[in-house]
This record gives structure tokens, C-alpha cells and sequence, in this order.
């Protein structure tokens, strides 16, 4: 019997796959490692953390090859890499690498200061940032298979990823509200497909996973996170760039799961070490926020 | 009849979703107390090495593990059905199942996401039309024990039953279409509750 790849019905179930779990950055083999053995969902290999390019600065870039490769071999769970912003060949070298995800990141420097990857001509699966719903279903519209809230990645301060949560959550209910007749001028608002916006209004969510980004760095964090409705979430220097990232790794797994539950978020919270050190974002100048990144 | 969904990790709501629809009852199970209040159990769909972790580190593990192999009827599904088996290839260094079915899976045996696929498949006793089965980095039944009965095979077994135990390769979750879980519940669940009632 014939069969079919690279279906929205595929790409999408992915990523139902990995809910109410956390989805790490690691930059090496050993890192994925610990990631893996702490109960991670999926790990995103990539050169630098996002506290590293902030600190360091440049051009940020898909990772090396080589890199990719050996921590797809050294784990047997998902492995995704991140893509520029608009620059579908570095998303043509990670299909061919045979990634599981791609991460279309405001995190790296933006090839394309218009368009973003048609994400509807590539077998692997898309994961991008938004800020808000209509960011949301733009992204889905260019054929994202899952949405992250942006946050503030590389700082360690929660406060951008709970407004987007916000926003994303409160669009969602407004449009819930309205009548259908308003859902043209709805659509035209947010910028975004009218057919998706009418979609949602009807469903009440998201038609793909929604997980959550930036400024994750403790148990709370992530627990906050999903009672704010996120199905999952990402956490990038917030564990690696921390005194002990085994067991901060696997605490917050662990809050991810029991995130409604404060007698376990307390226990698991319990003697982790120094978390990472955080920017506040208010701090950052506006050059530096990453959030602000796609269109 | 009270169906659990475990549900420490994975696409555990739209197997809620698709039980309710069956018209059971169906709960989630994170802790051993709601594991004991289930008639029957639903393992999800998702990282099959996270799932078993979890249930250690929540020490419902072991209870887990006990009920399967006293008889409680159990449906697993991709990650479930790699958590169902008693052997497991290409498994991540010390990855446990809960075990009870006689059946070696080969864990990401399709591929990586870019060869999962979705196709139409030939189910026993599920026809007409035909299931549409996701596959997502999906296992395969590399061998099964002598009791063990095939339902299904793509290339290699994919959908196997023994007893009160019933396990797919693929999700049928994701599709809206609960002939699989009606069958898990009326010509697995449902025989199996009503034996072990007259005894």
C-alpha cells in the first residue's frame, strides 16, 4: 500500500508526541547525554546557547554538521537544530541531515528581513516563535507544524515568555467571543488568514502544539509556564548555564509533568544549585531583544 | 468501566478524547492511587525513555508494572507499545518497560521524522474502510512469543494482541477515528473485566 510523508497530519502528530515535556538545548554530546538521561523529550543541538551568542555577540548561524551529527548519534530521542530566520538552505542541509525538527529561531541572526521559510516545501517539520496569535497563525500559515511562545531567550527572566503566553491565550479567547460575522475584520486586524482565524474562534486553541521559550530557568518557571496552557516547554541556557544541570535538568521535567501539583513543585525545587544568572529584559537595550526578531 | 490514560508525558488527551467518545469513563494516571481507581489503561503515544523515568521517579513503576501482570487489560500505542513489551532493540542505555508482552520492538524503526508516513492499513477485524495509520518515528514488532497474535503488519508486525494486552505501532489517536479504541474496549477490556469478575 502506498504511503505519504511529510503530511501536516505527521508533522503535527510529532509534536503532539512531545507534550508535557521539556524540550532542551545542548551543545554537546555530553550535554545531550545528561538531557536524555534526565527524561528530556527532544534535545536542539546547537553551537552556542542564547546566553552565549548575547555575551559573545556576531553573527549567529546553523550549527556545524558535524556537531548535529554526533549528538544524533550519541541519543535515541528526537534531535532538532535551528535555521535562520528566512533562510531556507540552512533548512535544506538540516532535512538532509535528517533532523527531527527544525526550529525556525529569532535566537540566530535573521536571513530575511520580509519573508520567512515556506515551510509547506520541506518533508521535516517547523517549529517557530510568536508573540502573539496573529504572529502565531502567520507561521502556520507558511506551514509551521508547532508554535513556541518567543519569551526572551538567554536571559533567564521569565517575564516576556508569560506576556506572550498572555497575549497568545487572551487572542484566542477574544476571538472565542465574537460573533462570526466579526471574524473578517478579526482576521484583518491580526494579519493574519482568515480561514485559520475562523478555525480557532471555533476551536478554542491553537490548531498545532503550542509549546513555551526564553527565560526558562527553574521548576516554577516551567510549571508556571503550563498552567499558563503551554502543552510543553523548551528550555535553552536555563539548564546548561546552571551550577548542577543534571539535577536541575530532571527537576524540571519532573515540574513539567506535576506542574498543577505544589507539594511536588517544592520537593523538586529542593537543593538544585545556583540557577543561571539572569538579565532582567527591561535592561536589555532594544537592539538586543531577540523577541522583536521576525515578522 | 473506568479507562486510565497514563499521563506523565505524551499525547495523552486525545486518547482521553477518543475514549470518552467510546462512552467510558476516562481518567488520567500520574500517581499510584489513580492507577488503582482504573479498570483498565491507555499508554500513550511519546518518549517512550521519559514516560519510564517518570513513572520511577513518581514510584508508580513497580505498582504499574504489577497490575499489568496480574491481567488489568492495557492498550499502548507507539511509546505504549514499546513500554508494553518485554524486549526492546535500540533502546536508550538502562531504558525499562513495564513489560508483559511477549514481543521484541525495535524502537525508531521506520526512521526519523522525515520517513514518518501515514497509509492505509489492513486491521483483523477492522474493515471497510480501511484504518488510516500515523507513524511516527515509529517501532516495529521485530518477533513475537507463540501466543501472541498479529493484527497487523506493515513490512513487519505493527499491531499485536495477547489477552488483555493490545499494542499498535502507529496512533490512531491523531485521526479521529475510534475504531481501534472501541475494539480495545468491547473485545479486549470488556471480556477480560467480565472473566476476571466471575472468578
Amino acid at each position: 500500500m502506498s504511503q505519504n510523508v511529510g503530511t501536516a497530519r505527521v508533522k503535527r502528530g510529532m509534536a503532539e508526541m512531545l507534550k508535557g515535556g521539556v524540550i532542551m538545548d545542548v551543545v554537546n554530546v555530553e550535554q545531550a547525554k545528561i538531557a536524555e538521561a534526565a527524561g528530556a523529550v527532544a534535545v536542539m543541538a546547537l553551537e552556542r546557547v542564547p546566553a552565549d551568542i548575547r555575551a559573545q555577540g556576531g553573527v549567529a548561524r546553523m550549527s556545524d554538521p558535524d556537531m548535529i551529527e554526533k549528538i544524533k548519534a550519541a541519543v535515541s530521542i528526537p534531535v532538532m537544530a535551528k535555521a535562520r530566520i528566512g533562510h531556507f538552505v540552512e533548512a535544506q542541509i538540516l532535512q538532509s541531515l535528517g533532523v527531527d525538527y527544525i526550529d525556525e529561531s529569532e535566537v540566530l541572526t535573521p536571513t530575511d528581513m520580509e519573508n520567512h521559510i515556506d515551510k509547506w516545501n520541506f518533508t521535516i517539520p517547523f517549529v517557530c516563535g510568536a508573540t502573539n496569535l496573529g504572529e502565531a497563525l502567520r507561521r502556520i500559515n507558511e506551514g509551521a507544524a508547532m508554535i513556541r511562545s518567543k519569551g526572551e531567550a538567554g536571559t533567564g527572566d521569565v517575564s516576556n515568555a508569560m506576556t506572550h503566553m498572555r497575549s497568545i491565550g487572551g487572542d484566542i479567547r477574544r476571538l472565542s467571543a465574537l460573533r462570526e460575522d466579526e471574524l473578517y475584520v478579526a482576521a484583518k486586524n491580526m494579519q493574519a488568514p482568515y480561514d485559520l482565524v475562523k478555525e480557532v474562534a471555533q476551536t478554542g486553541k491553537l490548531p498545532v502544539v503550542l509549546f513555551t521559550a526564553g527565560g526558562i530557568a527553574t521548576p516554577a518557571d516551567a510549571a508556571l509556564m503550563m498552567q499558563m496552557g503551554a502543552d510543553g516547554v523548551f528550555i535553552g541556557s536555563g539548564i546548561f548555564k546552571s551550577g548542577d544541570p543534571a539535577s536541575r535538568a530532571a527537576a524540571c521535567v519532573k515540574a513539567t509533568t506535576f506542574y498543577d501539583d505544589p507539594k511536588v513543585l517544592a520537593d523538586v525545587s529542593r537543593g538544585l544549585g545556583e540557577a543561571m544568572v539572569g538579565i532582567n529584559v527591561a535592561d536589555l537595550p532594544v537592539a538586543h531583544r531577540l523577541a522583536e526578531r521576525g515578522w | 468501566m473506568r479507562v486510565g490514560v497514563l499521563a506523565l508525558q505524551g499525547d495523552f488527551r486525545e486518547h482521553l478524547l477518543a475514549l470518552e467518545e467510546c462512552g467510558v469513563l476516562a481518567s488520567t494516571v500520574r500517581r499510584p492511587s489513580e492507577l488503582a481507581a482504573v479498570d483498565a489503561l491507555v499508554l500513550p503515544g511519546g518518549e517512550s525513555t521519559a514516560i519510564a523515568n517518570l513513572a520511577r521517579s513518581f514510584d508508580i513503576f513497580e505498582p504499574l508494572k504489577a497490575r499489568i501482570a496480574s491481567g488489568m487489560p492495557v492498550y499502548g500505542s507507539c511509546a505504549g507499545m514499546i513500554l508494553l513489551a518485554d524486549r526492546v532493540l535500540d533502546a536508550a542505555v538502562g531504558q525499562e518497560t513495564f513489560g508483559g508482552l511477549d514481543i521484541t520492538v525495535r524502537r525508531n524503526a521506520f526512521g526519523r521524522q522525515v520517513d514518518s508516513f501515514e497509509t492505509d492499513l489492513e486491521f483483523a477485524g477492522i474493515t471497510n474502510p480501511p484504518v488510516r495509520a500515523v507513524f511516527i518515528r515509529a517501532p516495529w514488532v521485530e518477533s513475537v512469543g507463540a501466543t501472541v497474535e498479529v493484527l497487523a503488519t506493515y513490512e513487519h508486525a505493527v499491531a499485536v494482541r495477547k489477552g488483555e494486552l493490545l499494542a499498535t505501532s502507529f496512533h490512531p489517536e491523531l485521526t479521529g477515528d475510534n475504531r481501534i479504541h472501541r475494539f480495545f474496549i468491547e473485545s479486549v477490556a470488556r471480556p477480560a473485566l467480565e472473566r476476571a469478575a466471575v472468578k
